[in-house]
């Protein structure tokens, strides 16, 4: 018999409603979870028939393995699984090898657990195996109800839901689902760039656009000596923190005080914000060029601040060709909280060096900007040059995701 | 240029201190309570650090405890007195602009012990307003609390004038880290029962402070354990920074008057320059023998501290806004306690010295910060000038 393994059942989620393309996605989030778990040795990863099943060595913890591999995004649960080898003899003997594994399965857990009572789900995903699912069920469930004298069956509130899966060669037996975040692998859909500020929102920005597959960039404001260096710490560890869903993050920090301070000098007080926004996108827009990223990735929420009207949003959006991904813009900021909360971000987000930059706070921002005033402003500076010095002043560090 | 001027937040350590220390750390590891051979070396240098700490304040070794630091001092004085007294009296006299590890201690017997704090206030200098205080003395104060130099404005406090207001049943303890190196200390004529110092504001080790216990009185530990300091102070003794303080307290005694003239130069060459060469500011600390000359605390209307500090940092000037200790917090209780408004909070900046600066490094900040100053005003000048 071949060295004895941990054998994890991997569902790929939105992946498998894909067409044509469906081989292509299954392979990429093989190639992600491959990745997570190229710190342990002896990992083997492969699909087979719409699902992807992960060996590891027996001596490498399940909750570990168990949570890397949901953190991998495409993957829609995952399930530590008994695997029963049932590549010979008659529909009984299968079934009896599989009998014997759900009894010893269901015995570990009442020992662990202290379950009292189950229920057995069986699925027959091979179609050629003579018996149907819920007879299956039924064969399974006697025979523990046989090998476990203290388990009752409850088919409404068990302790515990037994899964039978019964496929070509191999059959599978599972207790718990563990859910992924789902959404699609990573690399599947190019690369964005996103503003990171700071703030709870743009790392939940970058994590949602993240889950649907796009690598990210980012790129961090600052207006030092305004702004505190502690703030720029900040910003590398939530990236730290999002880079350990994506990989690594590449952020590019460029100084905007040159900029703030030609527009205090030259521009209303109202709409300082509103430029300064302008300016951020446009120069975000030449570094996404630069870089090979397709789209700006902004947190913005509508009406959340004065630069978040919507009347703001059309004036800042007319700075840039390229498209604005604003996967915020319709939530409610408790949800935000939620998201950031869950995903980690969210203690680092509060710690409070946000840009102390009060300086350039105008005590009663435009709210409702019209473009063409916003362009007049613009025309009392030299946008291009300002760019050009700022581009200059570019630093970039590659942050990579804490293993 | 490097300006290191924050030196009240702390102090770059003497080599000659990181120099014992390392050699500490490598040939004289023993535990103090180990009987054998290297116990007892590691125990003798302990003792010579006792001595040399002693020596500066012209105490006996023996009412020298080793601490954590500062903050572990003030706590156990505090805590120690309380419990000691809380039998002849529940009234404590401290001032509104003692350090956080004096004020939270009290704020605590307040709040849990039921006991009575009387918080003095201060002038427009920080100084105590001692009729006040001797007004509130009275049979039921068991603990009079008051520091000697303030951290955030270098004012120092009357502490042989306090003294003498004392009942028979108050205990004074003083937090000295501020001064502890740095100010003359006569603990005879001061009738000073408890004193708080750290290694670390006198060019010695960070973790490591010491709690002067007049021999004549008694209070209980704050720390319980292996018996250690005579039992008040429990937990191995931290040698290497026990010797480093040591060797800091040592050095702090060589040339004092020459280092405290040099130190009162470069401080007056500081402040007379910013007076001559920027208008409009406030200067916090008190001018005068009433300060410190280690400390110079200035309010520039019309800045921001904290962009102030970083625009210096920039020029590789380290200084400090308010008290490093609460420039995390908003605003500082002390330039609120001495009448400061809100812009001149906002704009107060602190420039704490050592005997390493010169005059040449005054020139030169003088200079940055004049520009520094000049840009931001202008900057804010410029702000809700244009509006449509």
């Amino acid at each position: 018999m071949s060295e004895e393994r941990n054998t994890y059942i991997v569902r790929c989620g939105e992946v498998a409603l894909k067409g044509m393309n469906k081989p292509y996605f299954e392979r990429m989030l093989v190639d992600r979870i491959r990745k997570v778990m190229k710190k342990f040795q002896n990992i083997e990863v492969r699909r087979e028939e719409g699902l992807i099943f992960v060996k590891t060595p027996i001596d490498l913890n399940k909750d570990i393995v168990t949570r890397e591999i949901s953190r991998v995004f495409g993957v829609a649960s995952i399930s530590p699984a008994v695997e029963i080898d049932i590549s010979e003899g008659d529909a009984e003997e299968v079934l009896d090898k599989i009998g014997q594994a759900a009894v010893s399965y269901m015995l570990g857990l009442i020992e662990e657990k202290g379950v009292q009572t189950f229920k057995v789900d069986a699925k027959r995903a091979n179609k050629a195996f003579p018996i149907e699912s819920p007879q299956i069920g039924r064969i399974i469930g006697a025979k523990i109800l046989i090998g476990c004298k203290v388990l009752k069956v409850d088919v409404h509130n068990p302790d515990c839901k037994l899964f039978v899966s019964v496929r070509r060669e191999k059959a599978y037996v599972f207790e718990q689902k563990v859910s992924g975040f789902g959404g699609l692998p990573l690399g599947t859909n190019g690369k964005g760039l996103v503003l990171l500020s700071g703030g709870i929102d743009s790392p939940v920005a970058a994590f949602m656009m993240a889950k649907r597959g796009m690598m990210i960039e980012a790129i961090h404001f600052h207006s030092y000596p305004y702004t505190s260096e502690r703030a720029w710490d900040k910003v590398q560890d939530l990236a730290r923190i999002v880079a350990g869903y994506c990989g690594r993050i590449r952020i590019h920090s460029i100084n905007l005080l040159p900029i703030q301070e030609e527009i205090v000098q030259h521009c209303p007080e109202e709409e300082i914000t509103i430029l300064v926004r302008r300016f951020m996108m446009r120069l975000a827009e030449d570094v996404a060029k630069e870089t090979g990223c397709l789209m700006l990735i902004t947190g913005e929420n509508i009406g959340q601040v004065a630069s978040q009207t919507a009347e703001a949003l059309v004036v800042t959006d007319a700075s840039v060709q390229m498209p604005v991904m604003r996967p915020l813009i319709a939530m409610d900021k408790v949800d935000i909280m939620d998201i950031a909360k869950q995903i980690g971000t969210y203690e680092t987000s509060i710690l409070p060096y946000e840009d102390c930059c009060t300086v350039f706070l105008p005590k009663h921002p435009a709210t409702k900007p019209k473009l063409d005033k916003i362009l007049e402003s613009e025309s009392h500076l030299d946008v291009e040059q300002l760019i050009k010095a700022a581009l200059e002043s570019k630093e970039t560090v590659m942050i990579y995701g804490e293993e | 240029m490097f300006v290191y001027l924050d030196n009240s937040a702390t102090t770059k350590p003497y080599d000659k201190v990181t120099e014992t220390m390392a050699d500490c750390m490598k040939n004289c590891f023993g535990n103090p309570s180990s009987l054998h051979r290297l116990g007892i070396a590691a125990e003798k240098e302990m003792k010579a650090a006792r001595k040399a700490v002693a020596n500066v304040l012209h105490v006996k070794e023996e009412e020298i405890y080793f601490t954590s630091g500062g903050t572990e001092s003030d706590n156990t004085a505090i805590f120690g007195a309380a419990q000691a007294r809380k039998r002849k009296g529940k009234k404590i006299i401290t001032s509104k602009i003692e350090h956080p590890a004096v004020l939270e201690a009290c704020r605590y017997l307040e709040q849990k012990e039921g006991f009575h704090v009387v918080y003095i206030g201060v002038d427009q200098n920080g100084k105590l307003n001692l009729e006040q205080l001797a007004d509130e003395m009275n049979e039921e104060t068991i603990l009079v609390t008051i520091m000697h130099v303030n951290n955030e404005l270098g004012t120092i406090q009357p502490i042989s004038e306090i003294g003498t207001l004392k009942r028979e049943n108050t205990l004074f303890h003083t937090d000295a880290v501020q001064s502890f190196g740095k100010e003359r200390l006569n603990l005879d004529s001061s009738f000073i029962d408890l004193l708080s110092l750290s290694g670390h504001k006198i060019h010695g080790p960070k973790g490591i402070g010491a709690l002067y216990v007049n021999r004549e009185i008694h209070i209980p530990p704050f720390v319980y354990g292996g018996g250690q300091e005579k039992g008040f102070r429990s937990g191995t003794e931290n040698v290497p920074a026990i010797v480093g303080l040591g060797s800091a307290s040592q050095i702090s005694l060589d040339d004092f008057e020459r280092k405290r003239t040099h130190v009162m130069q470069i401080r007056n060459h500081l402040l007379e320059g910013i007076k001559e060469a920027i208008p409009n500011i406030r200067i916090n600390s008190p001018e005068g023998d009433g300060c410190s000359p280690y400390i110079l605390n200035i309010s520039f209307l019309g800045c921001r501290a904290e962009v102030l500090l970083h625009s210096l940092e920039q020029k590789e000037i380290y200084v400090s806004t308010g008290s490093a200790c609460s420039s995390k917090k908003k605003g500082s209780h002390v330039l609120r306690a001495v009448g400061l408004s809100d812009e001149a909070m906002e704009g107060a900046v602190r420039f704490s010295f050592s005997e390493d600066n010169t005059i040449e490094q005054m020139d030169y900040v003088l200079e940055e910060i004049k520009k520094a100053v000049e840009t931001m005003r202008k900057l804010r000048g410029a702000l809700g000038r244009n509006r449509r």
